[in-house]
């Protein structure tokens, strides 16, 4: 009997990692290397009046905007992030130059005896500040995205409502944190630029380089090294260190090595944008939602980078998961003089149903009305419109899912049992429900991405698979190889993946929005069952697929309306956790997880990205804290940015259920944001659970539950009802 | 300042000519080719750079090579081809605990080092003993449990 596809196989890529032999970028040495680090801006936000390098010792070079030979503009959605500041710089950490050389030591004295002379520009810090502003960062009106989406009619709502209940809820930043920092190697040989990093989307980098140097796109050449981690956060900074490194190398003439350290890539890489999110709700006296009108408003930073797609993709999930006809929702991006926001696990999403679950918790409070009934009354069923107007089509398995995730946490016991204690130790359970739309946002694998992925069989019958998605720890490798063995029919051990390669691989489009399983994972699917009707034994063959925008979807960039995703997965979450009332620490007493990705490719690699996913949406929810304050970073360092270690996590306990989704490869849907979502929400629902409060900010802080106590006249909390 | 420094490494006796105040970490990845110790942030904060100095467990990033002189250090390097490495490969190739692999030798290593002081550990215990260790990928609990399978493995071992 042939294998289930779920069942877990040997991961290829295991051994040599565990070994210490994996070539990770800082462990790639190329010949007469050298090394290069960043000079940086230290003013938020300042005209540069002049810059005065000490002398060079030989071999050691300044390298900067000068050194571009193309245009100075990384390649991105909107044209403003140079590669090396020209006249202004928008943030602290903004790169000016790269000093490059053989010894780092010597590198950083020349750094730190650079002098630089500013002229300060009145800064903006915050997004209140957009409406005061004269001197705005980006356009006339300092936002980098500003939509409006609408569905049905939101004043017939208004009219028609018997309740409305308005909220505001705020999230924080948070840093990939990847375990590997970012770097790349660049190596220039007659004519042709190479770069070798640690990234995950080699086509972004290779089309940003190619401009960067202003060549034909066959002299650029980008190979993936093994990558430590990503998290979206080597989405698109890598674009902006391997342009500076190929200016360098082509400058210097030798490879040059840009490797960023811990702190470094802390306080200047992209992280997730902090939001302020205003939900009102029209209700009517059955307690049904009629309504919604929202405004969506995230911290860009300096540059646009990703922010108008991370915009989309919070305004197209600030529903949830609840059927609402009437909506209208306002976004924002906003430009401030911090590091870029960018992406990160979620991409959007997780703001969005942090704000919507914990507003529909407090709507149902409000009306005294039992929440989570209140909640699964309004749910999401199959045929309803999504917040674009699109038809779910697929049936959705929440109520199936919730009472699952009851079971296995023992919810009903657990909650009666934690009712009216008077203990200093208090326990509370919160449950998140949520979804994650797969792959590109609106029209982006069809008319922006569009895939290809190729399969090639050499004449010992050994196929290798030629994708640019990459292997970053979630699996992917894995996953292909089992999707190309199984539609093959062949031993796995026939299979090869490796680490993509510009110049061998098709564009497959990048390793993100969860989309590598559910679409590249399709193609390199078509292209093995076109590869088997036409294979020939001891023959070199090959074969090809182009990604097609599945038949009855449509999408209308314009006006927002229609499918936005193609296909979604489904989460349900419980969290319980132990409140000191005291101490205001909080301890996670359980986590209980029930997940729809379809069909589960390989359910050990699942299980880690559940694993991975939740704990990252935990840090999110509960720990992970980091404050800007006049444009510095306050968490500046490992020591200060606190993510969660293994004493802080108890055993996660995760089931699947299974709509499979017919344009998948097996019926396999996205997975690896999906998981970091419902984390957050379900323990700050359980923290609000535990002590009777209301919470609308994330991270939860002992700090923001004692100044909640402190409000408390009777300077304790009351006892649950 | 260049001193003469002589250290055993993974059971072969090094004598190196560095500069004492040299960190540990960098000795051994540049000055002696080992690239299964890894860089996360250089302040003792992730683990990444596990190594056992005199069978402790230590942070390579803060400990200056002078420190090594006469002591018996060893890294991933020195743990393969040991039975008590098979046994943790196997057990973390099996339970999943490995994803981008950057805290994987590391991990290893707060294993190992363990396994030697406590071979049958609590599911407390072994989460203590990976505290000092980050990883941002497995959310830990899936290298909790492939300590929990080399304990039952290779009982006998430590």
């Amino acid at each position: 009997m042939k294998n289930d596809i779920s069942t877990p196989v040997k991961r290829e890529d295991v051994s040599e990692k565990l070994l210490g032999t994996a070539c990770y970028i800082g462990d790639l040495k190329l010949e007469d290397m050298m090394y290069a680090r960043t000079l940086r801006s230290t003013e938020p936000r300042a005209r540069l009046i002049s810059i005065k390098y000490p002398e060079m010792p030989l071999g050691y070079f300044v390298v900067d905007r000068k050194d571009v030979p193309g245009k100075n503009i990384i390649k991105m959605i909107i044209d403003d992030q140079p590669y090396f500041a020209e006249d202004i710089v928008n943030y602290i950490g903004e790169p000016i130059a790269l000093i490059v050389g053989k010894d780092k030591t010597i590198i950083n004295e020349l750094i730190s005896k650079t002098n630089i002379e500013y002229e300060k520009i009145k800064p903006i810090f915050s997004i209140d500040e957009r409406h005061e502003t004269t001197t705005p960062i980006y356009g006339d009106s300092n936002t980098f995205a500003a939509y409006r989406l609408k569905k049905g009619d939101i004043s017939e709502a208004r009219a028609k409502a018997r309740y409305i209940c308005e909220d505001i809820y705020e999230t924080g930043y948070q840093e990939q944190f990847y375990m590997e920092t970012q770097g790349v190697i660049a190596e220039y040989q007659e004519g042709k630029a190479t770069i070798y990093g640690s990234i995950q989307c080699p086509y972004y980098v290779k089309n940003a380089v190619v401009e960067c140097l202003g060549c034909a796109p066959d002299m650029v050449r980008i190979v993936q090294a093994t990558t430590g981690g990503a998290f979206g956060g080597k989405e698109d900074y890598p674009s902006l260190l391997a342009g500076q490194a190929i200016c360098a190398a082509i400058k210097v003439n030798k490879p040059v090595c840009l490797l960023l350290e811990r702190d470094e890539d802390l306080e200047v890489t992209t992280k997730r944008h902090p939001s302020r999110i205003k939900i009102k709700s029209f209700i009517d006296e059955n307690h049904k939602i009629l309504g919604m009108d929202a405004e969506i408003m995230l911290d860009a930073g300096a540059y646009a980078g990703l922010s108008g797609v991370v915009l989309q993709r919070a305004m197209f999930a600030i529903a949830g998961v609840y059927n609402i006809e009437n909506i209208k929702v306002k976004g924002r991006a906003i430009a401030t003089n911090k590091a870029v926001s960018g992406a990160f696990r979620g991409f959007g999403s997780p703001q969005a149903f942090f704000a919507i679950e914990m507003h529909m918790q407090n709507v149902a409070k409000k009306l005294r009305i039992d929440p989570l009934q209140f909640r699964l009354d309004n749910i999401l069923k199959q045929g309803d419109k999504s917040t674009t107007g699109g038809v779910f089509r697929d049936k959705i398995l929440l109520h199936e899912m919730v009472a699952r995730v009851m079971e296995m946490s023992n919810y009903a016991e657990k909650k009666r049992s934690f009712q009216g204690s008077d203990n200093q130790k208090r326990r509370g359970l919160g449950l998140s429900m949520f979804f994650h739309g797969c792959g590109f946002t609106g029209n982006g694998e069809r008319d922006h991405i569009k895939g290809k992925a190729r399969l090639i069989k050499n004449e010992e019958d050994i196929v290798e698979i030629l994708i640019a998605n990459v292997e970053m720890g979630q699996g992917a490798g894995t996953t292909m190889r089992k999707i190309v063995s199984a539609a093959l029919d062949i031993p796995i051990s026939r299979v090869m993946y490796r680490n993509p390669d510009t110049d061998r691989v098709p564009d497959s489009g990048p390793t993100v929005a969860s989309r590598t399983t559910v679409i590249v994972g399709k193609l390199v699917y078509d292209a093995a069952v076109e590869l088997k009707a036409k294979w020939q034994q001891g023959v070199q063959q090959q074969a090809e697929i182009e990604y097609q925008y599945p038949e009855g979807y449509q999408w209308d960039n314009e006006s927002f309306a229609g499918d936005a995703y193609t296909s979604y997965s489904w989460g349900v979450n419980v969290v319980d956790v132990e409140v000191d009332t005291i101490t205001y620490e909080s301890e996670i007493k359980g986590v209980w997880a029930v997940f729809d990705i379809g069909k589960s490719i390989d359910d050990r690699n699942v299980k880690g990205q559940i694993d991975g996913g939740i704990v990252q949406g935990l840090g999110y929810g509960a720990m992970e804290v980091m404050e800007n304050v006049g444009g510095r970073f306050k968490q500046r360092t490992s020591a200060d940015y606190i993510i969660p270690t293994a004493m802080d996590i108890p055993m996660i306990q995760s089931e699947l259920m299974c709509e499979p989704y017919t344009e998948g490869p097996f019926g396999a849907k996205g997975l690896g944001e999906l998981s970091l979502v419902g984390s957050p929400i379900a323990y700050a629902m359980a923290v609000e659970d535990a002590l009777g409060i209301r919470i609308n900010s994330i991270p939860v802080r002992p700090e923001f539950l004692m100044e909640v106590a402190e409000n408390d006249k009777r300077n304790h909390f009351k006892t649950k009802r | 300042m260049i001193n003469e420094i002589t250290l055993r490494l993974n059971g072969e006796t090094r004598t190196l000519d560095v500069n004492p105040l040299k960190r540990l970490l960098d000795v051994l990845r540049e000055d002696c080719g080992l690239s299964g110790i890894k860089e996360g942030c250089g302040e003792g904060e992730c683990g990444a750079c596990s190594v056992l100095i005199d069978g402790v467990f230590m942070n390579a990033c803060l400990y200056p090579v002078g420190k090594a002189e006469g002591k018996e250090v060893i890294t991933i390097e020195g743990l393969v081809g040991t039975e008590n490495y098979e046994v943790l490969k196997e057990s973390f190739e099996q339970a999943g605990a490995v994803q981008c692999g950057f805290c994987s030798p590391g991990m290893i290593m707060a294993a190992e080092s363990l396994l030697r002081k406590n071979p049958h550990p609590t599911e407390h215990q072994i989460r203590e003993a990976i505290s000092g260790n980050l990883c941002r990928c497995t959310g830990y609990n899936m290298i909790v449990e492939a300590v929990q399978l080399a304990s039952k493995r290779g009982e006998g071992l430590w």
